[in-house]
């Protein structure tokens, strides 16, 4: 079973996941239509990049943007939450070491308290965000269950992850085999549901970056104050 | 299936047709034609497939559910924070359902859509700004609008004001000649104090071609002639064009796309018959998007850009400043609180926002400007954007969302509010109407013209003697 879960169906993980996110970027930008989104991508490329590149930015910068000062816990929460998500599975000594077994190449890792501090912050995130969720009108009327659904899928691969680590569960096996089929559940399930913002967030940010830089103040000399 | 003789799929396009359904008064017989109207689900899947492509699919799809837009929308705010006016609730429960079911939906559900598309976004785009995605509810209510008033559902007065494009290409049953008899007679009645003065028509190669609200040679042609003095105290080489003189468009309101690019052309027509320099619209905000913003298009232009330049008169007014082509008396200058109506259409939406700064800067006297909170491209809709103010049935919920802007000038302590847009100025005088805060509002043009220094060669003879 180990063998399955970290050999044929890890590349067919990745296959899907890199694939999978490669056709959501090109049919996205396949998608986009000049005339019917009202922006001139074609003929004002440089003001375009501009605006995508000024949106990008100011969001992906904790408090970059108007949206995240005004809302400065769930900026927390959010940046608690994706900084952990990205960092501890790209940058934890376990991962980096089976990778330079299998292919010889490695790179630095983070300290183990550090990966454990982030493993735990985002996964109290995680909690807060489900909370939220429930507790506030405005987001509790929007939300369904498939939005839970997706938030465990994200952080079930952390839960079970932090089990190994510490070897807290009883069967160290088991959550050795959990987590490699979190991890893939995961991965799996980034190019068919909301996840493919991993890419979707860079291009609908910049697409609407493309908007203003272009049409909406950009080739006046205006730069949007996101 | 049942089509209404007044509610029904075809849009108005005669003038007979038109005196019928304003005939019938405040739409009665036309909502309750609309009960009976079908949903044609056929037509509605094929332009869901034609128009319907990966920028809206994927705010539709991707849209986290995470609620920050809420506190980005004035009618949530302004309609104590119900759930139901979060404005990702708004569109996933009305565009995103329509998508959803491919078309498949009937008419309680059209019904209800129409009421959220007109009564419960005014299209100011904030909500894009706050979303994390850069999801622009805004862009997507206007798309759910065409699709609404190609299947019929869409408030009886836009579909009348569409119409009026279609008959008249303009927004008001106002002919051309009625359109040329009006500067003519406006030229004739300021000439007595301003020797000289013309409102050229159809001239040929004049650096400025000027264009209007329809509603200033219906309602306040004293506007025409206020720019009229303006470009002649500024020596401007200036015309008005005969026809394609109206900049505005009720029919970008309602959805009606055809409409938008007929109005347009007929603009752009004018251009290219008169060939001025470039081209400078009246102090409206929809007309400036219209006309400037969107137009080029609607009419198919991919470089997006009006066929000459084509500016907002608070531009033309900032840089006539600028270079002393009008010099503003210091004595005169506005020496109480006042604050300034940020237009979401130019400002917002073209980024204007330092230019009418720079026009404060010369008309106020220093430490008298306030400003609004939030402001520039933050600020709010004035509460009757997006054909909000001129439709019947959803009066109540319009005058209910002119509190934000209410609170918002109270908040200045100050009692003029420079407006330079239509809708928002009419917003403005609503909002005074109905709260009674005693307020007075203006656009740029009479206040500028109330303090600025005539050249001696510009006045009546027999004040020289």
């Amino acid at each position: 079973m180990y063998q399955i879960v970290t050999g044929p169906l890890l590349w067919l993980t990745f296959a899907v996941f890199f694939g999978g996110l490669a056709w959501r970027v090109y049919t996205y930008i396949k998608g986009l239509n000049w005339r019917l989104d009202r922006v001139a991508y074609g003929t004002q490329t440089a003001y375009g990049v501009r605006g995508a590149v000024r949106s990008i930015a100011a969001w992906i910068v904790p408090f970059g943007s108007q949206g995240w000062k005004v809302k400065p816990i769930f900026t927390i929460l959010f940046f608690t939450f994706h900084i952990g998500l990205v960092v501890v599975p790209l940058f934890l000594a376990g991962h980096i070491v089976v990778f330079k077994m299998r292919f010889g190449l490695g790179w630095p890792a983070i300290p183990m308290v550090l990966a454990d501090v982030l493993t735990v912050a985002m996964l109290c995130a995680g909690v807060f965000i489900i909370i939220r969720r429930i507790a506030l009108p405005e987001v509790r009327i929007i939300t369904s269950l498939y939005d839970y659904l997706l938030l465990a899928i994200t952080m079930a691969p952390f839960v079970t992850g932090f089990m190994v680590v510490h070897q807290i569960g009883a069967d160290y096996e088991f959550w050795l085999l959990a987590h490699v089929i979190a991890g893939e559940i995961m991965l799996l399930a980034v190019p068919f549901t909301k996840l493919f913002h991993v890419v979707g967030f860079f291009l609908s940010r910049g697409q609407l970056g493309m908007d203003y830089g272009i049409k909406r103040g950009g080739m006046k000399g205006t730069n949007m104050a996101w | 299936m049942p089509e209404g003789k007044f509610c029904n799929k075809t849009p108005v396009n005669t003038r007979e047709a038109l005196d019928a359904v304003l005939g019938d008064k405040g739409g009665k017989q036309y909502y309750a034609e609309m009960l009976e109207l079908d949903v044609d689900k056929e037509k509605l899947a094929t332009s869901l497939k034609n128009t319907c492509k990966s920028r809206i699919k994927t705010w539709l799809e991707m849209c986290a559910h995470c609620g920050l837009c809420g506190d980005s929308c004035f009618l949530y705010l302004c309609n104590d924070r119900d759930p139901k006016q979060v404005p990702a609730y708004k569109i996933q429960s009305t565009l995103g359902e329509i998508v959803k079911k491919n078309g498949d939906v009937d008419n309680a559900f059209m019904r209800h859509a129409m009421e959220v598309a007109w009564s419960q976004c005014t299209c100011c785009n904030r909500c894009g700004q706050y979303c994390p995605y850069g999801i622009d509810m805004g862009i997507m209510f206007g798309y759910l609008r065409g699709l609404l008033y190609s299947q019929g559902f869409v408030p009886w007065e836009l579909k009348i004001g569409a119409g009026m494009h279609r008959v008249f290409k303009a927004q008001m049953d106002i002919t051309d000649e009625d359109w040329t008899e009006t500067c003519e007679w406006m030229a004739e009645e300021a000439q007595d104090e301003w020797p000289g003065l013309e409102i050229p028509i159809d001239k040929q190669d004049a650096d400025i071609m000027y264009t209007v609200n329809a509603r200033e040679p219906k309602h306040y042609p004293e506007d025409i002639s206020e720019a009229a003095v303006l470009f002649h105290v500024a020596g401007e080489n200036w015309t008005v064009p005969s026809s394609g003189w109206e900049q505005t468009s009720l029919s970008m309101f309602a959805g009606d796309w055809e409409a938008c690019k007929q109005q347009v052309e007929h603009v752009y027509a004018a251009i290219d018959r008169l060939n001025p320099k470039r081209a400078v619209g009246t102090e409206c905000g929809h007309a400036h998007r219209a006309t400037v913003i969107e137009g080029p298009y609607w009419v198919g232009r991919p470089d997006g850009l009006p066929p000459k330049p084509y500016i907002h008169y608070v531009e033309w007014l900032a840089e006539a400043l600028r270079l002393g082509k009008i010099k503003i008396d210091p004595e005169k200058r506005i020496k109480q609180p006042v604050t300034l109506q940020d237009s979401c259409n130019y400002i917002r939406n073209q980024g204007l926002k330092d230019i009418t700064r720079e026009i404060v800067s010369y008309i106020v006297e220093p430490g008298y400007f306030v400003e609004m909170s939030p402001n520039k491209e933050h600020n709010y809709c004035c509460g009757g954007g997006g054909g909000f103010n001129g439709m019947g049935i959803f009066r109540p919920q319009r005058n209910r969302a002119l509190m934000t802007k209410r609170d918002q000038i109270l908040a200045t302590g100050c009692k003029l509010v420079i407006a330079p847009c239509h809708n928002c100025w009419d917003a403005i005088r609503d909002l005074e109407e109905e709260f009674k805060i005693g307020i007075k509002w203006s656009f740029l043009k009479p206040l500028v013209i109330g303090m600025m220094i005539v050249p001696d060669h510009l006045k009546p003879q027999e004040e020289e003697e």
